[in-house]
Order: structure tokens, then C-alpha cells, then sequence
């Protein structure tokens, strides 16, 4: 008897549940182009330039945050922005590591995006939901974070060393929400943290950022719009 | 190693600290524990930490890891003789990295607020719904991760085991001081079971501290926290 023994090839199924303007979401893209990965993009819709209009698979997927994104890997869900990232170096293992092999630097990776996590998408809140004196607190905080991932940063191309890293990845999307702050909350970053604005401009220069990062200008857009909305214009 | 090679800053009352505690149990690992005194902070404390400036802080050969959750991975990752720690798939190692980052973002800024005694009125009663509401979805979890065995990492204690059961203690203060069950046969039968297993095991015994101290601990917490007359 022949036995003819056939090896069916699991296609990797890989789909992103997004929303351009998110920094969440504009994170686990830039991984994806980093890593090579050909994934289905599907933006969720927005009602009114800023309401959410969930769909029924974001809800299916992420059922606890209902947010995005979400990504699914062969119809399972990973949620959260730096899980999901997480996620992808560890299983896309092949080529450019995000996240250091020592553990030491792994853990010291981990504590800095978690950082940027905590500090700095809050610190630029209290500056862009808020307008004249309100808004000293949130500037003077978010500089002082920006100074100290800037003495992480050192004198490093990237956070990662010489290749883009689990850090740069966190942080870059926040990028684009420097010129909205600075707008709303009329001073300069570059002035205070001129090495970050430079190591912003360096990693825009790579094709996986460039094209997983949404237009500062829509990001300002989207803020003018919920300031209208609040009240606070 | 030797046991100054280890050091680990925090305070017997700290869950997250004890986070800490049953990952270097479960590799075997010896180390010193520098207690904080309550209320202050100590010098090295600040000089480990100066960004949080909390505890724990682990120092492993004179450098320093912070934030509880990546500290136990930190221990998994070096001490690699010992029990696994993080799930050994990745897909699996996302889900119980979801449900730490819920427990932590989500549910425990409901309970510290109680346990502090800060909370009174509706404010209080949505802080229990919100304790009550996470520990459903978390029995839920439990069923979907330990996969009929007896934790959320299956046979042994596992990373969200720790995440979880660190707050064992805390959580029955706060059961005695709201008047009620949160985690009870009703609505979370899985969690009761796993809860005593948590609790017995070798790993966690020593470390978890006695109800009655807690308690005592708990007045000192109130009393901090409690707004000052004007």
C-alpha cells in the first residue's frame, strides 16, 4: 500500500481590528511592519469624527475593554497594545527582536514602556483637555518624563540600541500627538527635549514606521474635535 | 548564589511584594528582605527606585528590577532550574498577561480604595460592585485557563496565580470590614477552591501574612488615609 502523506500548510491568519488615529493601535502596526507580517487591516468605524461605532467583532473579541486593537492570530484574540507587540516577538521570532535577549535589559525594556504607558498619553491628556492655566501642570509633568526617557535613551540611536526596540515601538505613536500638545498647549517640546524630537525624526525615516504612523495634523483634528465637543473650545 | 547576591526591598503587608516572595520560593532562591519601615521611605529604597520610588524593588548583583509583574518574570526568565513560572505558549502567556494587566488596572484600584477605608456611601457600594464584577470574570478566566485542573497556570502556581493570589489576604480584610463574601460557592465556586489550594501551598504559606495582622495593619492604613478634619 502507498501512502501518500500530505503536508496541508497552515496559512498564518492575521487580523488587526484598528483605528488609524490610535497610538494603542499604530504601536502593534509598526511591530507587524517591522517583522514582515502580512495581516488584514480592518479600521473600525467612527460616528461623528470621534464616537466609536463598535462592531459586532470588536465586541465578540475584546469583550472586557470593548477597545482597540485587537489583534487575531488564527482566529484567537490578543488584546492590548503591548501584549499584543509582546505577542509578536515572541511567536515572529525570527527576525528583528524587539525585545532584548539578557533578561536584565528585557525587564529594564518592559519598565520603560510601561513607563510611557502610565505617564506619558495622561500627562498629554491633562494638557489638550484642559486650556490656560490648567494645562501648567500636565506641561510641566510631560516634559519632566520626556527628559527622563531622554537619559534612557542616552546616546543610543534607538531605545533598543542599535535597532528599533520594545521601547521606540511604545513611544513613537505618542510622536504625533506632540504637535497637538504644543498647539493646544502653546509651547515647544523640541526646545525642552531636543534629543527625543531627534530620535523621532530618525525612526520616521524607516519605511515600517513612516507608514504605520496617521498624520500629525488628523491627530490634531481629532483632539480639536472632543475639545469642541467638552466644551473646553 | 549567594543570598547577598539577592536583596529584595518592600514590606510583609504588600501584595505586591509578596508577589515577589512566592516566585523566589518557587525557584529556591535565597535572598535578603529588606524591610521598609511603614511610612517612609528608605535611602536605598530611592536610590533603586527613583522613578515610582515604590516597592518591591528586586537587586540581583547590585542592580535593580522594579514593578511587581515584571520582577516575577524577571525571576522566571534567570532562575530557569526551578518550575516554570509564565506559561510556556505564547498565545497563553498573552492571556495571563491580559488578566494581570486587568487585575491590576482595573479591579485592585476598587479594593485598595476600600481597604484604606477611604470610601463611604455610593462610592462604596460601587467599589464592591466593581470587586464583585471583576471576580466573575475572573472565574470565568479560571475555567478557560486552568483547563479543569486546580489553577490559572493548570497543575502548579503560574504567573496569574501570583498576580491573583497575592491579594488572598487582603481581600478577606476587606471581607470583614464590607460584611460580605466576594469571592463565595454562589457565584465564584472555582475561585473558593482555588483560593484554599493557593493558600496551602508551599510556595505561598510562609509568605502570606496572618489575617489578624493584616487587620492590625489595615487600622494603620486608615488612619493614614483618612481625609484630616479642616
Amino acid at each position: 500500500m502507498w501512502f501518500e502523506l500530505r503536508y496541508v500548510e497552515m496559512a498564518e491568519v492575521v487580523v488587526l481590528l484598528d483605528l488609524s488615529i490610535s497610538p494603542f493601535g499604530s504601536r502593534v502596526r509598526i511591530a507587524l511592519a517591522e517583522k514582515g507580517i502580512k495581516y488584514e487591516y480592518r479600521e473600525e468605524e467612527v460616528k461623528d469624527k470621534i464616537i466609536l461605532n463598535k462592531s459586532s467583532l470588536l465586541l465578540q473579541m475584546n469583550p472586557i475593554h470593548k477597545k482597540i486593537p485587537v489583534l487575531i492570530h488564527n482566529g484567537k484574540p490578543i488584546c492590548e497594545s503591548l501584549i499584543i507587540v509582546q505577542y509578536i516577538d515572541e511567536v515572529w521570532n525570527d527576525k528583528s527582536p524587539l525585545l532584548p535577549s539578557d533578561p536584565y535589559e528585557r525587564a529594564q525594556a518592559m519598565f520603560w514602556a510601561d513607563f510611557v504607558d502610565k505617564k506619558i498619553y495622561d500627562c498629554g491628556k491633562k494638557i489638550w483637555m484642559n486650556k490656560g492655566e490648567e494645562q501648567e501642570p500636565g506641561k510641566q509633568e510631560l516634559i519632566e518624563c520626556l527628559k527622563l526617557l531622554e537619559g534612557e535613551l542616552g546616546d543610543k540611536p534607538y531605545f533598543g540600541g542599535d535597532n528599533l526596540g520594545f521601547v521606540d515601538v511604545a513611544l513613537l505613536p505618542l510622536h504625533c500627538w506632540f504637535y497637538a500638545y504644543e498647539t493646544c498647549g502653546n509651547f515647544s517640546i523640541e526646545v525642552e527635549c531636543p534629543k527625543l524630537v531627534a530620535w523621532a525624526k530618525r525612526c520616521m525615516e524607516r519605511e515600517s514606521v513612516l507608514n504605520s504612523l496617521p498624520n500629525q495634523n488628523l491627530v490634531y483634528d481629532y483632539i480639536l474635535q472632543v475639545r469642541k465637543r467638552t466644551g473646553i473650545e | 548564589m549567594a543570598t547577598s547576591d539577592v536583596k529584595l526591598i518592600g514590606s510583609w503587608a504588600s501584595p505586591f511584594v509578596i508577589r515577589a516572595m512566592i516566585a523566589l520560593k518557587i525557584k529556591s532562591i535565597s535572598y535578603e528582605f529588606l524591610q521598609e519601615t511603614f511610612g517612609s521611605k528608605s535611602k536605598l529604597l530611592l536610590q533603586s527606585n527613583p522613578i515610582h520610588k515604590k516597592i518591591p524593588v528586586l537587586i540581583h548583583a547590585e542592580k535593580p528590577i522594579c514593578e511587581s509583574l515584571i520582577i516575577v518574570q524577571y525571576i522566571d526568565e534567570v532562575w530557569t532550574s526551578g518550575p516554570t513560572i509564565l506559561p510556556s505558549d505564547p498565545y497563553d502567556r498573552a492571556i495571563a498577561r491580559f488578566w494581570a494587566a486587568y487585575i491590576d488596572d482595573k479591579w485592585f484600584p476598587s479594593v485598595i480604595g476600600l481597604a484604606r477605608g477611604q470610601l463611604e456611601g455610593e462610592a462604596k457600594e460601587a467599589a464592591i460592585e466593581q470587586m464583585s464584577v471583576g471576580f466573575v470574570l475572573l472565574e470565568e478566566a479560571f475555567v478557560k485557563c486552568s483547563e479543569g485542573k486546580g489553577y490559572f497556570g493548570g497543575e502548579k502556581i503560574g504567573y496569574l496565580d501570583i498576580a491573583l493570589g497575592c491579594f488572598l489576604g487582603w481581600i478577606r480584610v476587606t471581607e470583614k470590614m464590607i460584611g460580605m463574601k466576594v469571592i463565595d460557592e454562589a457565584k465564584t465556586p472555582c475561585l473558593v477552591g482555588w483560593a484554599e489550594r493557593f493558600c496551602a501551598d508551599s510556595a505561598v504559606k510562609e509568605v502570606m501574612p496572618e489575617i489578624e495582622k493584616l487587620e492590625e495593619f489595615a487600622k494603620l492604613l486608615q488612619a493614614m488615609y483618612r481625609a484630616p478634619p479642616k
